[in-house]
């Protein structure tokens, strides 16, 4: 759906796609075996035959997709607000309620879907077929509308009277329930697709295939053709471990410790895991061992492995990295003076940090800094994360460093449920991280601050 | 070849020109190579996803609850995003207004009204100072949010991106300096955000491009789009193609949100079903879909482990499927309109769903 379907005119696809749907679900529901025990229902004095109660409808949805009592109420809320059920007992309220009153199957001859879109020069009969029927039964909208039709189609007028009087006349030839029944139809059509307000609109959307358009395709296509796949059984395996290894990490599927502070109301949760902190959470740390990049987008998983590399004397790695990082995501106004910086530091002869890149690489990294651009360090930047990937990350993983870490983080203890259940704690304010990038010098004096308001570092 | 061309007249139709027939071969063309594509896809397809998931241990009761309800919006919530800090988040909303919220205390920080109605896209920058918007404007804007009282926002706004037509999505990429746009004029955008200067534009889509999502991974270059030709497309940030494309929904793609570990992708669409593509298999390896379940998927979202996907539906509900096995899990109830926005929290504690209802939820 987009806003092209709702501010200009059209038809409304998405809706094409739901009244499929439905009529799914109502030729299930009246399907000879399987579908609605229907009965005769009493309307004043006449009897309509192939009818069913609210009461009904949600029992047979509830069974067939197996689906809770509230669920089915919601769908045959919506059936009956497309018009495919239409109520007989207040046909203006369409609403489905869950008790005996009686509702009726919309003809498919009055699908939404079938007749759509509705024509005005249909609707212009109906309302003449109302008012000549009896004078005053048109409702003050639809005067309103029937007078507006008379201007705009003037021209079909005596056709448009022509042919409601034909289809009343027809009409009167009918046994008096086939009447009602019929009458009851049209005029549930006619408030779903000529509401007093206008809530569904119809409208369409056109296709910009040109040929330009198909020689992508086209290309895009044979480029795909030859691309290398990987068999599903191996794909998809790497779901259930994935899953399986952040389980404990989801905080929706396994709670969070101390507690959600949504739930509780408790930010302890927050404070304990932020950007930087004393001491880090075990679950923390833990997932710095899962990839090289949860380590890396950690702020203090990233520090810890910065203090490891300089024990290596491989810090200038992590660095060079960071560098290119900053020129990737960085204004495009810093670039120039970024790769100069970068070559100055890691890449010239006798640089102070200076990375050690194969010569295929660096050849090709020179050559482009003579023109820089924002990609330029790309190559060499992936062969340095490759390499820390490789052979520093595993040996960070099996170090005393990390091993330490681990050892004292912290395993926060389950809040348990306040002794009165109604007490709800007071939700504290946190310092807006504009503020604090605005107001930097004066938040590092507050960094271990006491009181009511934020706990001590940002709540990042 | 000859054709005979005639001057139009009312009576008189004019001749084809060989233009309709050149598109015409090349339309075939375009479709035989795409049946050849999924044959070749479907080759190496030697399990589906809900057998290999048959050893995993089945999901328990599920009771999820609205925690907080943001009121304030005048009108439809159209869009939202989560500020890192895990608290914050900004809306944005039909009647032009954008607004910044500490959901934790229902508290609003910053309102924002744009010159324009319907803002349709809005992002929370990684840093937390500024945000993006844009809808009907055809443009993305950013505004630096400030904490003094007595600055008018709207004076420091920034713009950004220019589109032909309504822009439908937008992000900033890992800083603050980039912004992808995503628009009604079926193409994607990369911008500079200091210069305005369009660093990338992305070409394919047939139709009105809706939404985007930047991939997690390592070297960071990828994104995925999807729009109203039903068509969900990967592109590589560096060099505008596009790499992979899917087309397997029969409606618009309304939403699309990469799997946490970046080898998938979900989308969902008008037609009632969220999808899964995988991206090294190339091919949907999931369609979650109900003959209950009738009305058009706006937004999806995944818990943080992807094993649960939150989709939100234009019937006012939010169903919780089981990504590995392909089942719901739970329905959600409580907005009284359509869902048009849902986004999971940046550490995974809960969800925000914005609905027409003119209302926002965090549900935990």
């Amino acid at each position: 759906m987009t806003i092209n379907t709702l501010a200009k005119g059209g038809c409304h696809r998405e809706q094409m796609a739901c009244f499929r749907k439905m009529e799914k679900v109502i030729v299930a529901m009246q399907d000879p075996d399987m579908g609605m025990k229907m009965r005769n229902q009493r309307l004043l004095i006449t009897v309509i035959p192939h009818a069913m109660t609210g009461h009904d409808i949600i029992a047979w949805l509830t069974h067939k997709y197996r689906i809770s009592e509230e669920e089915s109420l919601h769908l045959g809320n919506m059936l009956v607000k497309y018009g495919y059920i239409y109520p007989l007992k207040e046909p203006r309220c369409l609403v489905l309620r869950p008790d005996e009153s009686p509702y009726r199957f919309q003809t498919p001859y009055f699908w939404t879907s079938t007749r759509w879109p509705a024509s005005e020069l249909d609707y212009a009969i109906y309302l003449a077929k109302k008012n000549i029927r009896k004078q005053g039964e048109l409702m003050e909208y639809e005067k309103e509308r029937y007078s507006l039709l008379h201007k705009r189609i003037n021209h079909t007028w005596d056709f448009v009277v022509m042919q409601a009087r034909e289809q009343l006349r027809a009409s009167k030839q009918r046994r008096k329930a086939d009447r009602i029944v019929l009458e009851c139809q049209e005029q549930a059509y006619w408030l779903i697709n000529r509401p007093p307000v206008r809530s569904i609109t119809l409208y369409c959307i056109q296709l910009y295939c040109n040929s330009d358009y198909y020689k992508r395709e086209i290309e895009a296509c044979r480029k795909a053709l030859g691309r290398n796949r990987v068999k599903s059984s191996i794909c998809l395996e790497g779901f259930l471990k994935y899953s399986e290894q952040y389980l404990n990490h989801d905080p929706i599927m396994q709670g969070c410790l101390p507690s959600n502070p949504w739930i509780s109301d408790d930010t302890a949760h927050w404070t304990m895991n932020a950007e930087i902190v004393p001491v880090p959470t075990r679950l923390r740390v833990e997932r710095w061992s899962f990839s090289f990049m949860e380590l890396l987008n950690d702020a203090m998983g990233r520090r810890e492995f910065m203090t490891y590399l300089e024990k290596e004397f491989s810090a200038e790695n992590l660095y060079f990295w960071q560098a290119c990082e900053d020129i990737r995501h960085g204004e495009s106004s810093k670039i120039v003076e970024k790769v100069e910086d970068i070559y100055k530091n890691f890449l010239a002869p006798g640089a102070a940090r200076w990375v050690n890149i194969d010569s295929k690489t660096m050849d090709k990294t020179l050559e482009g800094i003579k023109r820089p651009h924002r990609f330029v360090m790309d190559d060499a930047q992936m062969h340095i994360y490759f390499l820390m990937k490789k052979d520093s990350y595993p040996r960070y993983l099996k170090s005393d460093l990390y091993k330490n870490m681990l050892a004292k983080a912290i395993v926060p203890q389950e809040t348990k449920k306040s002794v009165f259940p109604f007490m709800r704690r007071q939700r504290h304010s946190s310092p807006s991280p504009a503020q604090t990038a605005t107001q930097a010098a004066e938040e590092e004096g507050l960094a271990k601050g006491a009181g009511a308001n934020s706990a001590a570092g940002s709540h990042f | 070849r000859k054709y005979m061309r005639s001057p139009p007249t009312p009576e008189m139709a004019t001749q084809e020109v060989p233009l309709n027939e050149t598109l015409a071969h090349l339309k075939t063309e375009s479709e035989t190579l795409k049946s050849k594509l999924e044959e070749e896809r479907a080759k190496l397809h030697d399990v589906e996803l809900h057998q290999v998931a048959e050893k995993v241990e089945g999901l328990g009761q599920f009771v999820m609850k609205t925690r907080r309800t943001l009121k304030g919006h005048g009108n439809k919530v159209l869009c939202m995003d989560w500020c890192k800090d895990k608290r914050r988040i900004v809306s944005s909303s039909q009647d032009g207004k954008v607004i910044v919220w500490d959901a934790f205390t229902t508290n609003k920080e910053h309102a924002v009204t744009m010159p324009c109605t319907w803002v349709m896209a809005c992002a929370y920058a990684p840093s937390g100072c500024a945000v993006a918007c844009g809808g009907l404007d055809n443009k993305c804007s950013v505004y630096p949010l400030s904490l003094d009282k007595n600055e008018n926002l709207a004076a420091k706004k920034k713009s950004v991106a220019m589109h032909t037509n309504y822009l439908s999505a937008c992000s900033f990429t890992n800083s603050d300096m980039q912004i992808l746009t995503s628009s009604g004029d079926g193409t994607c955008a990369l911008w500079d955000v200091e210069s305005g200067q369009l660093l990338q534009s992305f070409h394919g889509h047939a139709a009105d491009v809706l939404c985007l999502d930047l991939a997690p991974s390592e070297t960071g270059n990828t994104f995925v789009s999807g729009g109203c030709d039903k068509k969900a497309n990967v592109w590589d940030m560096r060099s505008g193609q596009c790499i992979q494309s899917f087309e397997t929904h029969e409606s618009d793609i309304n939403s699309v949100r990469y799997y946490p570990s970046g080898d998938a992708f979900a989308s969902g669409s008008d037609d009632a079903t969220c999808r899964l593509y995988d991206l090294r298999a190339d091919r949907e390896v999931a369609i979650y879909s109900k003959d209950s379940i009738i009305f058009g998927v706006s937004s999806v979202d995944f818990s943080l482990s992807g094993r649960l996907l939150f989709g939100g539906y234009n019937d006012y509900t939010i169903n919780v499927w089981d990504v590995l096995k392909g089942t719901r899990v739970s329905i959600l109830f409580g907005h009284e309109n359509r869902v048009s926005t849902l986004r999971v929290s940046p550490d995974g504690t809960a969800f925000c769903t914005g609905s027409w209802d003119h209302t926002l939820r965090i549900w935990a």
